[in-house]
C-alpha cells in the first residue's frame, strides 16, 4: 500500500507538471496584434513588437537554454561573462563560508545562553532587536565598513543564519530533560563533561533544526546581495540577465536556484536524521 | 630673449620654458610632443649628455659642424653608454601596477572604457585590465572608494559630489577625461503617444540614473523651462539604468531620461519611444566620466598616465564613425553590455528606429571627446546648487579645476596624437541659454524655478 501511495503521487506530480507546462505553452503561444512597419524600421526592431511574439518565453524555449547551459556548465568568457556552473561555485561556496562563520559563534553562544538563566536574559533585547532586520538591509553598511564586496556578501550571509541556529540551539539547550542533567550530576560529570556528553547529544535534534531553516535562509539571501554587489555569482547572472531582458535565462536560474536550495535542505536533513532520537 | 608676443596669455614670459615646464622654449616642447615615447627619452638623454660634455654651446655648435651630428653621436656613445642611460631614464617611466581593475556600468557611454578591452587599447599602452561589470551606480562609487577598483566609469556630476562630499564623506576625487557626449535620451511609454508636449506631463513618474547625474540635471532644466516643477508637479526618481526597461513595461514609470542601449531597448521591445534626444536640450554635452581618486594619481602616476592614454586613445577611435559598427559589434556581447547587436548599433550609428513608425539618422546622437572642460564642471556645480544638493557658498571654479583634469588631458592628448582645445574652459547654450562659466552665481539666479 505504502508503495502503490508513492506511485500515485508520482503519478500525480507527472500530471501536475504536464498541466503547468501545457498552460504555461497555451497562454505564450498567441501573437498580439501587429501594426504595419516599414521593412527598413521593422529590421531596427525587436520581435515583441514586429510579430506580436509575447515578451514572455514559452517552455520549450526554456528548456532548449537549459540544455544550452547545462551542456557547457564552466565555459569562462571573461570577468562578466562565466557559466552557470562558475557563477552557482561561487554562490555556494560564499553560502557555505558564511554559514560556517555563524555555525562557529551560534552554537558556543546558544549553548552559553541555554545553560545560564542570567546570560539568556541579559543577551535576550540584542537578540530580539537584531534578529528581524533584513539582512540587505546591512548591505550598505557592510560595504561601507568592510570595504570589501564579497567580504560584505558574506558577512550578509552570517547575520541572517546566525539567529535561528543560535536560537534553536539556546532552546535545545535549556529544554534538555532535568532528570538527565541531574543524573550526570549524581555520578559527579565535570561541568565539560556533561555538556558534550548528556546536553550536546540530546540538544543535537533541535540545533539540527535551527541549522537547516539557517541554510534555506542563507540561500534565499544569496541571491539578493549578489543581484546587489554584483561581479559573480547565481545571483549576479539573474541581473546580468535581467539587464538583457533575457526572461528565459531568468526562468533558467530561477529553476536551478530551487533545485540547489532543495539538495542543500535534504542535506541538512539526512544530518538530522543521523542525530534523531526517541524517547 | 624671447620674441614671443609679451600679451600672449598662452605662452610664458620668463627666457627658458614652455607650456609645460619640461622644455627651455614652447619650440621645442611642441617638437617633442610630436615624437613618440621611445623617441621622446632617446632624445632626452642625448642632448642631457651633449649638454654635459659641451657646457658652453658655441663650443657644441661648432664641434658638430666640424665632425657631423653622426660622427659626433658615433664618438660620444664610445665612451658614454648612451643605451644604458636610455633604459635608465626610461625605467622612471615604469608602470607601477600592471594589473588593474576598472568597475564600468553596462551601456554606450562606456564605450571607451569597454571597447579599450577586447579591441586592444590597454595592452597597447603595457597594461592588463579587467573590465567589471557592477550594478549600479552606488556601487561603483563604494567599490572604487574602496580600492576594489582602480579606476571606474562614473557620471560626470559624481567626481565633483564625492570631492564635496554631497551624498558620501568628502574624498578628493579627480575626473581626468570625459568618455562620450550626447548619447542620452528621454523615453516615455507608448501609451503616452501623443503627449509630446511636456506642459501635459504633470503627474507622471520619471527614472534618472542617478541623484548625481547628467540626466537628472538635463530632465530638470529640460522641464523647468517648460514651466514645469520636478519637484512639484512630477516625480523623479533614481532607477539603475538596466532595470528602467523593465519598470516602464510595467508601468512603473511614464519615461525617463536615461543613458543608451536603455532607450533604444525600451523602442526595440515596443514598450516606449524616443521623445527627444539629449542632445536637442544642449547639443555635445558631457554624460559619463572616467574617473579615479586623486590617490591613485599621485601614488602611481605612470600607470594613470598610461590608463588614461590608453582610454584617450579609445575615445579617438570611437569618434570615428567608420569604426562605430566595429565597437558595436566588440561591445555587445555577455561579458560587456549584454544586448543584441542591432539595438547597440543603432545607438552608435545614429541610424535608428524612434519608436513611432520612424527610422531617423542623426550622426552625432552619440560622440567621444574626452576632454574634461572646465566650463562643464561649473555647470553641474551651479545646477547642484540650483537643486538645493549643495548649499552655501561654492568656489566654482577652483573646485572645477581640482576635479576636472584638463591641463593633464590636454598634455596626453598631444602624447597620443590628437589635438587639445586651446582653452580649459568653453561657453555654450542649453536650450537657447547662454552659460558664462564666469559669472555661475548670476546664472543660478537667473532661473524662476530652483530650490535655493
Amino acid at each position: 500500500m505504502a508503495q502503490s501511495l508513492a506511485l500515485r503521487a508520482a503519478l500525480l506530480s507527472i500530471a501536475f507538471l504536464a498541466a503547468f507546462l501545457a498552460l504555461w505553452q497555451f497562454a505564450v503561444s498567441g501573437t498580439g496584434t501587429v501594426a504595419d512597419m516599414d521593412p527598413e524600421y521593422a529590421k531596427l526592431m525587436g520581435k515583441t513588437a514586429t510579430q506580436g511574439t509575447s515578451a514572455m518565453p514559452g517552455p520549450m524555449e526554456v528548456g532548449k537554454k537549459l540544455w544550452e547551459h547545462l551542456r557547457r556548465p564552466f565555459y569562462d568568457n571573461g570577468p562578466n561573462d562565466k557559466g552557470v556552473g562558475i557563477q552557482l561555485a561561487y554562490s555556494i561556496a560564499r553560502v557555505l563560508t558564511g554559514y560556517l562563520f555563524a555555525f562557529l559563534l551560534a552554537v558556543p553562544l546558544g549553548f552559553l545562553i541555554g545553560m545560564s538563566p542570567l546570560m539568556s536574559k541579559a543577551l535576550d533585547p540584542f537578540i530580539q532587536v537584531l534578529k528581524p532586520i533584513s539582512p540587505l538591509a546591512w548591505m550598505p553598511l557592510a560595504l561601507y565598513t568592510i570595504k570589501d564586496s564579497n567580504a560584505s556578501a558574506i558577512f550578509v550571509i552570517f547575520i541572517c543564519s546566525v539567529w535561528p541556529m543560535l536560537i534553536n540551539t539556546a532552546f535545545g539547550v535549556a529544554t534538555v530533560r532535568r532528570d538527565w542533567v541531574n543524573v550526570a550530576k549524581t555520578l559527579e560529570l565535570g561541568t565539560w563533561r556533561t555538556a558534550f556528553q548528556v546536553i550536546l547529544p540530546a540538544a543535537a535534534p533541535t540545533i539540527l533544526t535551527g541549522m537547516r531553516i539557517s541554510i534555506g535562509i542563507a540561500w534565499l539571501v544569496i541571491v539578493a546581495a549578489e543581484m546587489l554587489v554584483g561581479g559573480t555569482g547565481i545571483g549576479y547572472f539573474v541581473w546580468n540577465e535581467w539587464n538583457n531582458l533575457s526572461i528565459t535565462n531568468v526562468i533558467n536560474a530561477i529553476l536551478l536556484i530551487g533545485l540547489i536550495g532543495m539538495v542543500l535542505d535534504q542535506l541538512m536533513a539526512q544530518l538530522q536524521r543521523l542525530v534523531s532520537y526517541s524517547e | 630673449m624671447s620674441f614671443d608676443d609679451p600679451f600672449d596669455p598662452h605662452r610664458p614670459m620668463q627666457r627658458s620654458g614652455c607650456a609645460c615646464g619640461q622644455h627651455k622654449s614652447q619650440a621645442e616642447h611642441e617638437a617633442a610632443a610630436k615624437l613618440d615615447h621611445d623617441q621622446r627619452i632617446k632624445r632626452v638623454v642625448e642632448s642631457a649628455v651633449v649638454r654635459a660634455v659641451f657646457p658652453n654651446d658655441m663650443e657644441r655648435r661648432g664641434f658638430l659642424q666640424a665632425v657631423g651630428g653622426a660622427t659626433a653621436m658615433a664618438a660620444l656613445s664610445q665612451f658614454f653608454p648612451l643605451g644604458t642611460a636610455m633604459e635608465a631614464f626610461a625605467d622612471t617611466g615604469k608602470i607601477e601596477k600592471k594589473d588593474l581593475k576598472v568597475g564600468f556600468i553596462p551601456i554606450t557611454c562606456a564605450t571607451p572604457i569597454i571597447m579599450a578591452h577586447p579591441m586592444g587599447f590597454y595592452s597597447k599602452h603595457g597594461l592588463n585590465v579587467e573590465v567589471i561589470k557592477t550594478a549600479g551606480w552606488a556601487v561603483v562609487r563604494d567599490k572604487t572608494i574602496n580600492k576594489e577598483y582602480d579606476a571606474a566609469h562614473m557620471l560626470s556630476p559624481m567626481p565633483l559630489a564625492i570631492t564635496l562630499g554631497a551624498g558620501s564623506n568628502p574624498i578628493p576625487y579627480t575626473m581626468p577625461a570625459v568618455e562620450n557626449i550626447n548619447g542620452q535620451a528621454i523615453t516615455l511609454s507608448v501609451k503616452h503617444k501623443d503627449k509630446r508636449d511636456p506642459k501635459s506631463w504633470k503627474g507622471m513618474k520619471f527614472a534618472v540614473p542617478f541623484d548625481y547625474s547628467m540626466h537628472n540635471y538635463l530632465l530638470r532644466y529640460y522641464l523647468a523651462e517648460h514651466g514645469i516643477d520636478p519637484d512639484k508637479d512630477v516625480q523623479i526618481r533614481a532607477v539603475p539604468p538596466p532595470e528602467m526597461v523593465a519598470n516602464l513595461r510595467a508601468d512603473n514609470i511614464d519615461g525617463f531620461l536615461a543613458p543608451d542601449p536603455v532607450n533604444q531597448r525600451a523602442v526595440f521591445d515596443g514598450v516606449g519611444f524616443i521623445h527627444i534626444l539629449s542632445k536637442e536640450i544642449w547639443d555635445r554635452h558631457p554624460c559619463c566620466a572616467f574617473a579615479a581618486s586623486q590617490e591613485f594619481v599621485t601614488s602611481s602616476p605612470n600607470t594613470y598616465k598610461a590608463l588614461l592614454k590608453a582610454i584617450i586613445d579609445a575615445t579617438a577611435f570611437a569618434t570615428k564613425n567608420e569604426n562605430r559598427k566595429q565597437i558595436a559589434e566588440a561591445i555587445a556581447p555577455a561579458n560587456y553590455l549584454n544586448q543584441p547587436v542591432t539595438v547597440v548599433e543603432q545607438v552608435l550609428t545614429g541610424t535608428f528606429a524612434d519608436g513611432l513608425g520612424n527610422v531617423k539618422k542623426v550622426p552625432d546622437r552619440i560622440d567621444f571627446d574626452p576632454f574634461p572642460y572646465e566650463s562643464f564642471a561649473i555647470w553641474i556645480l551651479s545646477q547642484m546648487k540650483r537643486w538645493g544638493q549643495i548649499k552655501g557658498d561654492v568656489d566654482y571654479a577652483k573646485v572645477a579645476k581640482q576635479v576636472y583634469l584638463a591641463t593633464d588631458a590636454a598634455k596626453l592628448m598631444e602624447e597620443v596624437g590628437l589635438k587639445p582645445p586651446a582653452s580649459t574652459s568653453k561657453t555654450f547654450s542649453v536650450m537657447g541659454k547662454t552659460f558664462d562659466p564666469a559669472k555661475p552665481e548670476e546664472y543660478v539666479a537667473s532661473f524662476a524655478i530652483k530650490r535655493t
